[in-house]
């Protein structure tokens, strides 16, 4: 579904960002994306999205190599939930963001908005449907970001930081509506915690290169693979 | 609460009026928007010293103001920083313009007042119209209204996208604002000699959140054309009534009614 082959890429000749990096993540999967603050976790997202494009190596999304002429068609398949939801919800109301891609990408105002319609009632959050968008507390802003997300059907859904600076509550409902997506995602996060109640695989990050790759239980129990990398095991291991 | 804060309340206010319900806020955002212009545009034609002439130009926002349930004060009271520089426009009239043109008792009344008072009054009358309009117009509605009006999209996304934004900036400059005043206290807002790099950190804000908005847009399929969710359409009554106080204000351009009715008493 998604595979990195030898990529690397740089913002500054001489500092590489990300070193000939390898993955591979099939259908269905949902796949932590962690490691410490530079890890590359964030370039690795961006050139999924061609929102940069590597120096060297190749991305395939969906079977597709990524290159500048099949931009739109893979970008289609692509979600892409932001830390920052204001930045995703850049329309007046809840209602104009979830039509935006479906409009763009060629519905009728009928289709899109019954489109829309049908994600709110699935998610539970009809009630948001025509509030304006900077009126609306962070937890739900969240789960506004995702709908709109899901209101353009796509194949996989990549996600940044998605329970950031929400309170206990949202984020259990963040995180349970993550659980409940059928599409692929791939998650990066800090919060271990959520990452081992969302993800199967974790791929550890590290100076741009994989430093672990492997089952989510696995990787976030190993306290010194962790420590090794700046990072900390998950607060319930300290139980 | 800093004067940030109070800024975005004053934003928040204005959901507030758009979401009443009234017969003017029902009306299609297109014909309020040309009824807008036009009763601008009929406004700032008349004659400097045709005050009686205008006056009955204040029946539209009277009516507009009984219908939608906005209060006057309201209105008033957000406009106030701006309509003493309107109000300003003509102040020097009177000094320059003394040419007496009635008598009110001993008092001399001279055309630099009256022309005074009638810009004074065109001001304030183009502002009224154009709160009308903002208070019970979403933004979206009146983005839309003028790309059926062929403005161009990129100056439409532009207005929409600054309204939607200038909350979420305004709140990063009140936070700003909140830190610095909590390490600078005794002072009454920030000091000249930090105003540039406050100024810079909030463009550099400003510049990430742009970047990230744009890539939210591209990945969403944006190609250069906002496509509105809300469709807006022309009704039937909304096309007679549009074209009803287009009319009349063409009839108070050109008859002076003010007049007509005095000379009815005199």
């Amino acid at each position: 579904m998604l595979e990195f082959r030898n990529v690397s890429f740089s913002y500054e000749k001489e500092r590489p960002v990300i070193s000939d990096l390898s993955f591979k993540i099939e259908e269905g999967e949902t796949v932590g994306l962690i490691g410490a603050n530079g890890a590359g976790k964030s370039t690795v997202m961006k050139l999924f999205l061609g929102l940069l494009m590597p120096d060297s190596g190749s991305i395939l999304v969906d079977g597709k190599e990524l290159t500048k002429e099949v931009l739109s068609d893979v970008r289609k398949a692509l979600g892409f939930v932001l830390q920052d939801s204001d930045d995703q919800m850049f329309m007046p109301t809840v209602i104009d963001d979830m039509m935006f891609a479906p409009l763009n990408y060629g519905m009728s105002r009928e289709e899109a908005e019954a489109k829309a319609d049908e994600v709110l009632e699935k998610l539970g959050l009809t009630e948001l449907k025509n509030r304006y968008n900077h009126r609306i507390s962070g937890g739900e802003k969240r789960m506004a970001a995702i709908a709109t997300i899901l209101a353009m059907e796509p194949k996989v859904i990549l996600m940044d930081e998605p329970t950031a600076a929400l309170d206990p509550y949202n984020r259990r409902m963040v995180i349970n509506t993550i659980k409940e997506l059928p599409q692929t995602k791939v998650i990066t996060s800090h919060d271990l915690d959520m990452i081992m109640d969302t993800c199967s695989r974790v791929i550890l990050l590290s100076k741009g290169r994989v430093a672990a790759d492997g089952p989510a239980e696995e990787i976030l129990k190993d306290k010194d693979l962790l420590e090794a990398n700046r990072m900390e095991l998950p607060l319930r291991y300290y139980m | 609460m800093n004067k940030l804060e109070t800024a975005l309340r004053d934003l928040s206010e204005m959901d507030r009026l758009n979401s009443i319900d009234s017969p003017v806020h029902r009306m299609s955002p297109l014909a309020k928007f040309l009824i807008t212009i036009a009763y601008i545009a009929v406004t700032v034609s008349f004659d400097k010293y045709q005050l009686s002439n205008m006056l009955v130009m204040i029946l539209y926002p009277a009516f507009m103001f009984s219908l939608s349930g906005i209060p006057v004060r309201t209105c008033f009271y957000k406009l106030r920083i701006v309509l003493p520089l309107v109000m300003a426009v003509g102040l020097f009239n009177p000094f320059l313009d003394r040419v007496p043109v009635m008598r009110i008792g001993s008092f001399v009344v001279t055309a630099g007042m009256i022309s005074m008072v009638t810009l004074m009054l065109k001001g304030v009358f183009s502002l009224t119209a154009s709160f009308l309009l903002v208070a019970t117009t979403p933004m979206d509605c009146i983005c839309a209204a003028l790309r059926k009006l062929h403005v161009p999209s990129m100056l439409v996304t532009l207005l929409l996208l600054t309204y939607r934004y200038a909350g979420v900036l305004t709140e990063e400059a009140s936070v700003m604002t909140d830190a610095y005043l909590l390490r600078a206290p005794g002072q009454k807002g920030v000091h000249i000699s930090a105003w540039g790099s406050f100024l810079g950190q909030l463009l550099l804000r400003s510049m990430d959140r742009a970047d990230d908005l744009y890539a939210s847009m591209k990945l969403r399929g944006f190609s250069g054309e906002f496509a509105y969710a809300k469709d807006v359409k022309l009704s039937a009554s909304d096309t007679v009534l549009m074209v009803l106080c287009i009319g009349a204000f063409i009839l108070f351009r050109l008859v002076n009614i003010a007049g007509l009715l005095g000379s009815l008493f005199v």
